[in-house]
């Protein structure tokens, strides 16, 4: 059976200190310590919406534009993130392009995914799944994180390679758009308040 | 336990809901504003035709005007015959005039020739495509057909373009060097056929500033390898340079005879010699066919002999043919030649001086004057080891009248006998002198007096041989008793030593006497004075006197 939500019994908590208080109809402020208490995160799933826009938009400059200039006496070479997996698979290291892949195309669009779903589901008031999405949440929440692995990827090898003439990498435009998608997927999974999960039909698990 | 009551406080409007949606916003204009950045930097996309792709890579190799990348490579395709590769290139918007009429594409490789080099960087950039814009105004293209060889001029240089006329290329090509005075002017950019005339035209490039040394007197030559010269002078070596010799070269320079000297085939602007001394050589004007008829046959004749006037070459030998007479069963020789008249000088001007055409009429005019004063054509002996022969026009003035037809053409020149003959007849005459010689007795005059001289030699061996022997035996003889009287123990050579020794003796007292009786010489008359005290050692020597 489904266990009663604080909502139901007329609680809050405020999210700093968390003292629990009376759910208002308004948006009332803590008692102990004046931070804005509000029974869920004000327009959650419109934050989060918008952040996943805004992480999709720049995801296509990320991918396009190349992120690394390497210059070397061979001659100068522009990589994108996709241009760098190809290599490396080619050159026959699977193991970093499967890295680079998990890091740089498969985290993003997964997050994009999962948060994608978790807002549509909510806005359904769906009671489908609700542990395994409570889950997902969490998921999401914890490979943000390493999302930014590509970033320090370019960071470490752009500091690290300068051979002057010889050779030198420095870091292009992609990686700028790459780091907001990362931003921007983190501020979406921030916004999203998982308790829109448990919202709906009571009763359903 | 009571929950504690919230402070409720006044609303407020809250702008951040729709606040957040800038941030979306936000990404959508900055990733359509590099959306048409990128677009609007887009060039035009055009396909160049290559014979093979060698060293091209889609996506990397880059299209490079002055070297600076204008585009790169997206698509290679072979063609649909496959006869050649599609190269499809993005060129950036700023280089889409390039992309017009007359554009040249190649492909950047390494190139190393002798003396040059170029496209090193492509060592180990990779190969790229070099783009030369055609002249201005031409109209959009987006199909080019790519050149294999590099254009040699790039990017407008500026100098001057001359087509030489060639009948022989010798080693030279495209990039062979151009000398004047030794100083590198130019380099030739092309070498071809001349659809027209069949001959071989170099196209030069003299570059600027050294293109006003290029004048209508100026003429050029083939300064390829080495020039060996051997005359009465010695041996001359003349070269370019180094590289001239292995790759070969053309020199220019001012004809001292003035401009109206080069005479070019159509569509060229000046001629290419052969080496320099026919270069600087003074014009040889239009040739004229001569013809000859010789009865005699030519042996060492060849096409390319030298025809001489008076000891000046004018000509060559063209062709020598054999004709046939049934009536006589006859085979006279027929020789064909060419001959430039303006070789003569000085001569063929003063004839020419009244302003009469340098044509074939005025050759057989000038032919029938002279040979009616005696010029003939005679084979002569130019190298008597090799026995090759050149004709010679020269005044024979034993030789008989012959009619001379005017009219004939080529023109005909009547002919002499070699003079082969007259050497030929000289020797004859040396051996007839041989032959007179009585040889037969000389040579038995010669064998009497030899066997004379054996019985002579035989008497000596006889008569005198012996008695030499016989006494160099006494001398033998002789001369060891000698030696047996001089050994150390021999009896004669101790008598000689004591005789020889009383000798000294007798000599030491006399001596000893000889002062005393300088110095006392009344001794003689008085006898010895013993009271003054003498020395003892004078005792003998008063003895002598009394002897």
């Amino acid at each position: 059976m489904a266990l009663p939500r604080a909502i139901d019994l007329g609680l809050t908590k405020c999210r700093v200190c968390g003292l629990v208080a009376a759910a208002g109809p308004d948006e009332v402020h803590c008692a102990r310590c004046n931070h804005l208490v509000t029974v869920r995160m004000p327009a959650s799933a419109e934050k989060t919406l918008a952040w996943l826009i805004t992480g999709i938009i720049l995801y296509f400059p990320a991918n396009i534009l190349p992120v690394m200039h390497t210059s070397t006496v061979t001659g100068h070479e522009d990589s994108t993130i996709i241009g760098g997996i190809i290599e490396f698979l080619r050159s026959g290291s699977w193991d970093i392009a499967a890295l680079i892949f998990i890091a740089s195309v498969a985290v993003p669009v997964t997050k994009f995914l999962a948060i994608g779903l978790l807002l549509w589901t909510v806005r359904r008031r769906s009671v489908w799944a609700r542990h395994e999405r409570a889950k997902l949440y969490k998921v999401v929440e914890f490979i943000g994180y390493w999302s930014m692995l590509d970033v320090v990827v370019v960071a470490i090898t752009c500091s690290l390679l300068q051979l002057k003439t010889l050779a030198s990498a420095e870091p292009r435009l992609g990686i700028v758009f790459f780091c907001g998608v990362v931003v921007s997927t983190m501020m979406a999974a921030l916004s999203f308040d998982p308790r829109l999960i448990w919202d709906g039909p009571a009763g359903a698990t | 336990m009571s929950v504690p009551e919230p402070r409720v406080e006044k609303l407020r409007r809250r702008f951040h809901l729709r606040l957040v949606w800038i941030v979306p916003i936000v990404a959508a204009i900055v990733g359509l504003t590099l959306m048409v950045h990128s677009w609007r930097e887009r060039g035009p996309r055009v396909a160049i035709t290559f014979e093979s792709g060698e060293g091209l890579e889609v996506g990397k190799t880059l299209v490079k005007y002055r070297d600076v990348t204008i585009g790169r490579v997206s698509q290679i395709t072979l063609s649909d015959d496959r006869t050649h590769v599609e190269v499809v290139a993005d060129l950036v918007r700023s280089a889409s005039d390039l992309a017009a009429e007359g554009a040249q594409f190649w492909v950047v490789r390494p190139r190393i020739g002798i003396g040059w080099a170029s496209g090193l960087s492509t060592l180990l950039s990779g190969a790229y495509i070099g783009v030369e814009p055609g002249a201005g105004g031409g109209e959009r293209r987006t199909h080019f057909v790519g050149l294999e060889i590099p254009p040699p001029l790039a990017h407008a240089t500026r100098g001057r373009r001359i087509v030489l006329d060639a009948h022989d290329l010798g080693s030279l090509g495209a990039g062979s060097p151009i000398y004047f005075h030794r100083l590198q002017v130019g380099r030739v950019i092309d070498v071809h056929l001349d659809d027209n005339t069949g001959e071989a035209q170099v196209i030069v490039f003299i570059d600027a500033p050294h293109d006003k040394v290029v004048t209508p007197a100026t003429r050029f030559w083939n300064a390829s390898g080495v020039d060996l010269d051997l005359n009465a002078d010695g041996l001359k070596v003349r070269t370019q340079s180094i590289a001239t010799v292995l790759a070969g070269g053309i020199a220019l320079a001012d004809a001292p005879s003035g401009p109206d000297a080069n005479v070019a085939g159509p569509g060229a602007d000046f001629r290419l010699y052969r080496d320099e001394q026919s270069a600087m050589a003074p014009p040889d004007g239009e040739p004229h066919i001569i013809r000859m008829r010789f009865e005699k046959p030519l042996r060492g004749l060849a096409v390319g002999a030298p025809i001489e006037f008076i000891g000046v070459e004018i000509g060559m030998v063209t062709s020598i043919d054999v004709g046939y007479e049934p009536k006589t069963q006859h085979f006279p020789v027929f020789v064909t030649g060419k001959i430039y008249p303006r070789r003569m000088g000085l001569a063929y001007t003063t004839m020419l001086a009244d302003g009469r055409p340098d044509t074939d009429d005025f050759l057989a005019v000038l032919t029938g004057q002279l040979v009616s004063h005696g010029l003939r054509a005679q084979p002569r002996s130019g190298n008597l080891l090799t026995g090759r022969l050149y004709l010679a026009l020269d005044f024979v003035p034993s030789a008989g009248r012959v009619t001379f037809n005017p009219a004939a053409r080529p023109v005909e020149v009547p002919t002499v006998e070699s003079n082969m003959g007259e050497l030929q007849a000289g020797i004859a005459h040396v051996v007839k002198k041989l032959e007179a010689l009585p040889l037969d007795q000389v040579v038995n005059h010669l064998d009497q007096d030899l066997t004379d001289l054996h019985g002579t030699l035989g008497h000596v061996n006889d008569t005198l041989l012996p008695s030499a022997t016989q006494t160099l035996g006494t001398m033998h003889e002789a001369l060891e008793s000698v030696d047996g009287l001089l050994t150390t123990d021999s009896a004669f050579r101790n008598d000689l030593e004591q005789t020889l020794g009383d000798v000294q003796q007798t000599l030491r007292s006399f001596r000893a006497l000889a002062d005393y009786l300088d110095r006392h010489p009344e001794a003689l008359i008085k006898g010895r004075a013993t009271e003054r005290g003498l020395p003892e050692t004078t005792a003998p020597a008063n003895r002598d006197p009394n002897k």
